[in-house]
């Protein structure tokens, strides 16, 4: 089995003189990329997939994206490196184009059915997307957003502690848009170019993490988790936001996969809210205040509007074993009680919402 | 005139029955027709590296007299978050196709697949003489299942749900086993979230006078350990739960006591939540120690060399990176005997280093312990010279896997990328077996790793390389690889479709957000029909972008099953030619 000599050696000679470029410029160059790198979203390096032009995509998927234009969707933009044109196609999708579980079209059981076209959001992209937009090149698809957001604007735009709007795959053109997109989450710590030597950290007050890259380091969830509750029993000094990772299982009522979140990407609820919407679309969470700190009583009312004026309400079990509707207690409390999250429908969820007021004020 | 010897079928089995490698009892087979049916009839243990390479029922049509099967499901990045929840891995259909046709099955053991509780309920019921489950890393399950296998198999020896992600409804399960059973060997019960029957367990030790090996989980309170303990004073390995309480002098010296009352005691882990103070109850035996998990320890420096340095005749070390250099330094001058370290870090997300621990550390072990054979490191910066130097030092490692926890991190003193670092590596560690590389590296590296890798099995690669001709030097020159695993590198078609053939020699390979095209796995597919080319995009269907757009995620893997059926939504399968011109011809 030889290969074919003559590509390969094409290849060769074109590596090699990569090679022979002076190695600190290369260095330099990667130096700077491995900020950038870090960056883009899945450290996907410039050289693999990033996408120098979106027009190659076919007048099919468009069409495909306008049936899905009730969708929710997010996806990200490869991030441009300029030192490296890349002659390999679209990764654009790869982009993180987090198309949700459902459109908001009747479900069916048979997910099959739309023969394959509903995707499941991408589980790593998920804390991806929410770190990467802290970056500096991305790229806001603003003018798709109205036609591809099912919910009403409060959902878009730059909220801040939002998650960025969803980056319609059809976007046509890279233009490299340094936005904040209303960061006050620690990763936005990082964004900025001129953080370049990751002193980043310290633009807000939030502690300093960096983005996280899925599954790297390379560390068993089991680990992970173990780490976290290791942090949360003993004292953090520096304030900071602790270790390890917080993974739980999202289910949603009459999907057909599980979906893993991280809850340690998130420090308010409706990052949390804006972060599985993207996973699974239509459903709502109880509206928070802006700090995640919520009078009770707003709260209430705000429960009962929106479990009758929407169709899934977000709920989780906690170490009782009760289903709470999510929203009813303060951050910090949440993540520590949390075992796991459902996106229940809301009929179902009529019966929880006032014993998990309840609950919450006996507790208090 | 030729002379057939021939022995009777009973001798050649007897004389079979002595070889259990299982590489060795494929070459047997392959000898003759005769001795392939002789040795077929008395197979009784088979390794399935991947569930999906064979089915269930080709495996017991061939070995009809199998007491043990171990399967491994899901690809190693699965461990890693890098494989979606729902892409398989079923042992369900091997549970099923076994219980009517393996009725003596005594032993599964499990890597990376889902089991329900339905087929650990067919398990429990159907093998009557069921003595081993091992669940490594499996899901899917919850405590009742963990029940009726209690309830039902009366000569059941081990029990390891060994980081197995099993929901766990109640402790009561271990209440199942009933009070005539005596056999259990060993149990690992590590993962379990919720705290077990104490009661029920006490009574269980107490029972069953051959247990060996027993991993407790974080919710088995500390001072009830001596309790535990004297019920085993036999045991040969003891996993801890949460290593603190209030501190009493006599918890602490009732633990003392209830550790040196085992007197084969060999091996620790555990130690959640550390409180140091009650570290001192271990001192007496560390002598006898060979194997230390403290990875789940937050213990400091001080407190973890004054532990180690008591632990002469250690042969294996996990330890979180709390160790930092000065840690292992001591480990080096104290653990002549070492075989295998494991550093851990105890902050992987944080920007910058919390602990002193660097490149340094690892050096010292390397020189210091001669028979240092596996490396798992995670740190922060690397230097070629360091790993120089580890190479020279060690040129017999097996495995070395090295994570710079930032990707793509320099050689931090010259800047320059690891290429001859773990060039280094390769080259004197002859009989490296598994390696796994971080930091910046270009296409050389893997250069390196084609000419010298020659006894290489398993490779794993992340944010790494400049072209193909990087994953086309491995796949060309390392004449073992088995497993593959590649993350973020830009590997394209050209050194996949150049090197096709070679797949079929591999167990599998594994890319994500790699650039090998939709075409070319069609391609791949098409063309080699013993390998399953699984695209996995979560995007929606790779029909839907150009034909030149890069997959997500691939999973190739050599298979004499065909394709799978049980795919979940976002799995393709790439059709070989064979099935395209049935579909054609209908």
């Amino acid at each position: 089995m030889s290969p074919p000599v003559l590509s390969i050696g094409e290849e060769e000679g074109k590596s090699n003189v990569t090679l022979l470029v002076s190695s600190t410029t290369m260095e330099s160059v990667c130096l700077k990329s491995i900020e950038l790198k870090e960056r883009n979203y899945m450290g996907l390096s410039d050289c693999s997939s990033v996408e120098s032009s979106v027009p190659s995509f076919s007048e099919e998927s468009k069409s495909n994206l306008n049936l899905k234009a009730t969708e929710l969707r997010l996806g990200l933009p490869g991030s441009q490196s300029p030192e490296r044109v890349s002659d390999h196609c679209l990764r654009s999708s790869a982009q993180f184009d987090e198309k949700p579980l459902f459109p908001l079209r009747p479900l069916t059981d048979d997910h099959h059915s739309s023969a394959k076209t509903v995707v499941l959001g991408n589980k790593r992209g998920f804390s991806d997307a929410m770190n990467s937009f802290s970056e500096a090149k991305f790229q806001v698809n603003s003018e798709a957003n109205p036609i591809l957001s099912p919910r009403p604007a409060s959902n878009l735009g730059l909220k801040p502690g939002s998650t960025p709007e969803k980056v319609g795959a059809q976007q046509t053109k890279m233009k490299e848009v340094t936005t904040n997109v209303g960061f006050d989450r620690p990763h936005a710590a990082h964004e900025n170019r001129p953080n370049l030597d990751g002193s980043a950290n310290n633009n807000s007050s939030a502690p300093a993490t960096k983005a996280q890259v899925v599954g790297w380091p390379p560390i068993r969830s089991f680990r992970k988790n173990s780490l976290a509750t290791n942090s949360k029993n003993t004292e953090e000094v520096d304030g900071k936001m602790g270790v390890g990772a917080l993974f739980i299982k999202v289910s949603m009522d009459g999907a057909p996969y599980l979906r893993k979140v991280d809850l340690k990407n998130y420090s308010t609820y409706p990052e949390l809210s804006s972060a599985l919407e993207k996973m699974f679309s239509c459903f709502t969470i109880s509206q928070c205040g802006s700090h995640g700190i919520l009078g009770r009583e707003m709260n209430e009312t705000k429960l009962k509007d929106l479990i009758h004026g929407s169709e899934y309400v977000l709920t989780y079990e906690d170490k009782d074993g009760d289903w709470m509707l999510v929203g009813d207690v303060p951050w910090e409390m949440f993540i520590e009680t949390c075992k796991r999250l459902r996106i229940m429908k809301s009929s179902d969820a009529i019966g929880l919402a006032p014993r998990a007021v309840e609950k919450s004020r006996s507790r208090n | 005139m030729a002379y057939t010897f021939s022995f009777p079928e009973e001798v050649l089995e007897h004389v079979f029955s002595f070889i259990e490698s299982e590489k060795d009892r494929s070459a047997i087979s392959l000898v003759c027709k005769s001795w392939y049916e002789i040795e077929r009839w008395c197979r009784r243990r088979v390794f399935v590296g991947n569930c999906y390479a064979v089915s269930p029922v080709m495996v017991i049509k061939r070995f009809p007299e199998l007491r043990s099967i171990a399967l491994k499901g899901k690809p190693h990045f699965a461990d890693f978050n890098l494989v979606p929840e729902g892409w398989g891995g079923y042992v369900c259909p091997w549970i099923a196709a076994m219980a009517c046709a393996l009725p003596c099955l005594e032993e599964i053991r499990l890597k990376r697949m889902v089991i329900t509780d339905e087929s650990l309920e067919l398990v429990a019921k159907s093998f009557k003489n069921f003595k081993v489950l091992v669940l490594t890393s499996c899901e899917g399950f919850t405590t009742d299942g963990l029940a009726a296998i209690a309830a039902n198999c009366r000569n059941l020896k081990e029990l390891d749900l060994q980081e197995s992600e099993v929901e766990d409804l109640s402790g009561h399960w271990l209440s199942h086993f009933p009070d005539s059973y005596t056999s259990l060997v060993s149990l690992n019960i590590s993962c379990l979230g919720n705290e077990v029957s104490l009661s029920a367990l006490e009574r269980l030790l107490g029972r069953c006078p051959n247990l060996q090996t027993l991993r407790l989980n974080r919710a088995v309170p500390l001072d009830r350990l001596p309790n535990l303990l004297s019920r085993c004073p036999q045991l040969v390995e003891l996993g801890t739960g949460v290593y603190s309480t209030e501190l009493r002098p006599e918890v602490f010296s009732n633990l003392e006591a209830a550790f040196s009352g085992c007197k084969q005691l060999k091996s620790l882990s555990g130690f959640w939540d550390v409180l140091p103070s009650y570290l001192p109850a271990v001192y007496p035996i560390c002598s006898r120690l060979t194997s230390l998990n403290l990875s789940y320890a937050t213990i400091q420096t001080y407190d973890l060399i004054k532990l180690i340095s008591q632990c002469r005749n250690l042969l294996r070390l996990w330890v979180l990176d709390y160790i930092e250099d000065a840690g292992l330094y001591a480990l080096a001058a104290s653990c002549k005997d070492l075989r295998e370290l494991r550093v851990f870090p105890s902050d992987p997300f944080g920007l910058d280093p919390n602990v002193a621990l660097t490149e340094q550390g690892l050096v010292s072990v390397s020189e210091g312990c001669p028979k240092l054979q596996s490396v798992l490191y995670f740190c922060r910066q690397m230097s070629n010279a360091a790993l120089y130097t580890i190479a020279r030092n060690r040129p017999n490692l097996t495995r070395f896997r090295l994570c710079i926890i930032e990707p793509r991190t320099p050689d931090y003193i010259t800047r320059e990328p690891l290429d001859s670092g773990f060039g280094a590596i390769v080259e004197h560690c002859k009989d490296l077996q598994r390696l796994s590389l971080s930091g910046l590296l270009t296409d050389r590296v893997f250069e390196y790793i084609g000419t010298y890798g020659k006894k290489l099995e398993m490779l794993s690669v992340a944010f790494a390389g400049e072209s193909d001709l990087g994953l086309h030097h491995v796949l060309s020159g390392c004449d073992n690889l088995r497993k593959l695993e590649i993350r973020d590198c830009p590997f394209g078609d050209k050194a996949l479709l150049a090197n096709a053939a070679k797949l079929e020699t591999m167990r599998s390979l594994w890319m994500s957000s790699c650039s090998v095209s939709y075409g070319a796995c069609k391609l791949l597919g098409q063309k080699m029909p013993r390998l399953n080319v699984e695209v996995i995009d979560e995007r929606g269907p790779p029909d839907s972008r150009p034909i030149s757009c890069p997959v997500e995620k691939l999973y190739i893997y050599r298979s004499i099953a065909g394709p799978r059926l049980d795919m979940p939504g976002f799995v393709w399968t790439m059709e070989d030619d064979s099935s395209l011109r049935l579909e054609s011809s209908r």
